[in-house]
């Protein structure tokens, strides 16, 4: 048992690589400020197009979006970042991290917005025309409010899935959470930073997946 | 040379592709194997802790509802990284693939869970009374009535679910397994080429394209809406 605690809750090393953890704890934050919204956005743009009346625009976003479902983010990034260098197209780990996540993200928020906004009856968007509202005043005033409200639960939980893939960006050297705490790991020979590190993701994230699932309960 | 004999030359070289496109093939055997072996035990484990959870102890349900929660709120890279390096210390050491599968396995459990948990509580109560007063056991209730109708309703959620989890089978060549994406970046660094990396994409693609259509599938067909 003694063993077990200095291996993985070994409270002195935490305290000693704490300031390199914090650092990383940084990052992470500012890569959630900056994903999470390409994503919400992305998802919302991806979604007006899978919906849109013109076949040949919904057929090819559909395609879009089932293709990037299919593709590992990790696969994706690892492509980004190492792959396109050979042609001559080298990104620092940043845009590479915004380009694979934009590609990922907005595939996976796409589809929630599209159940979302088929989820409202046509007979909403008929009466909202009939009061003289654009098609685009009723899509943004009337369409859209109900559609996030009916798949909120699960635009959050994809939320919280995004800011775990942050950790992706450790594999290509960004200084986050989990980067910081492998390398604290490496220089200490002990897992303790890791541990610290879950810790930390459990604070940040755990009541959000109470929210989800309370949100979830009530409307089943 | 032209851009478009470059970007050939770059990502699709034929000589690189003929050298290195078997060992990439094997590591489809690994994904595929590590993404079957995730599936059948995530599933039955999550399966089997919501009819714990339906047995309604108070400690067994607080201690199931403790691992969902804290599964569903780590990265999954980060328990790969935490048991990959940290058992060895306590001198367990399990091949990286085991890693990987227990790992896996247990975010799918936590997860599938929850939605066969969803499936159980959305059951109507009068189907249990009904259950219990033709004789019927708790646990008989449970599992010729309650259990095939919280099944059927989980499905089309726990086949999204279960996809996004066997795409990360591509996390484990961050611990050394060799599945496609470690073979395709290690033979990217041996060639010098992008082109093993497109091997390993399409590969993917070809391995997770038909799972996604099939998921449509089943969310048309069991006419699944939240709202």
């Amino acid at each position: 048992m003694d063993v077990f605690l200095d291996q993985f809750f070994n409270i002195e090393i935490m305290w000693r690589v704490a300031p390199l953890i914090l650092k990383g704890l940084g990052q992470t934050l500012l890569l959630c400020a900056i994903l999470v919204p390409i994503g919400v956005l992305g998802g919302l743009g991806a979604a007006l197009l899978a919906t849109s009346p013109l076949r040949g625009v919904r057929w090819p976003a559909l395609a879009l979006i089932d293709f990037f479902r299919a593709f590992p983010p990790l696969v994706l990034l690892i492509f980004i970042y190492s792959g396109l260098p050979f042609a001559g197209i080298r990104l620092e780990p940043l845009p590479a991290i915004c380009v694979a996540f934009f590609l990922n993200s907005s595939s996976y928020y796409g589809e929630i917005y599209r159940a979302g906004i088929e989820s409202v009856g046509r007979g909403q968007i008929e009466a909202a025309r009939s009061t003289g509202l654009t098609a685009a005043q009723s899509f943004a005033y009337v369409v859209l409010p109900q559609a996030v409200r009916n798949v909120l639960p699960d635009l959050l939980s994809n939320t919280v899935e995004l800011v775990k893939l942050t950790t992706l960006a450790s594999v290509i050297s960004v200084p986050e959470l989990l980067h910081s705490a492998d390398l604290a790991r490496s220089l200490t020979y002990n897992a303790s930073p890791l541990v610290m590190v879950a810790i930390i993701y459990l604070v940040l994230l755990w009541p959000f997946v109470r929210l989800i699932a309370r949100l979830e309960n009530r409307l089943t | 040379m032209s851009n478009w004999e470059r970007f050939v030359a770059t990502f699709l070289d034929p000589v690189v592709a003929a050298r290195y496109f078997p060992d990439i093939l094997a590591g489809v055997g690994v994904t595929l194997a590590a993404g079957i072996a995730v599936v059948i035990t995530g599933i039955a484990l999550g399966l089997s802790l919501a009819v714990l959870r339906a047995l309604a102890w108070r400690p067994v349900v607080w201690l199931v509802v403790a691992f969902v929660d804290i599964l569903r709120a780590l990265p999954p890279l980060v328990l790969l990284l935490i048991v990959y390096f940290g058992l060895p210390n306590v001198g367990v050491v399990l091949p990286s693939f085991v890693v990987l599968w227990l790992v896996l396995s247990a975010v799918l459990a936590a997860f599938s869970e929850e939605v066969f948990w969803a499936g159980i509580t959305s059951v109507n109560r009068g189907q249990w009374l009904a259950a219990r007063a033709t004789g019927m056991t708790f646990l008989q209730s449970l599992v010729w009535v309650i259990l095939p109708q919280a099944v059927r309703l989980a499905i089309p959620p726990l086949t999204n679910r279960t996809i996004s989890i066997t795409k990360n089978t591509a996390l484990g060549s961050a611990i050394g397994v060799s599945e496609i994406l470690g073979r395709a970046t290690s033979a990217q660094a041996f060639s010098g080429n992008a082109t093993p990396l497109t091997i390993g994409a399409v590969l993917y693609i070809l391995v997770f394209i038909p799972l996604v259509l099939t998921s449509r599938w089943l969310e048309r067909r069991y006419g699944w809406r939240r709202a």
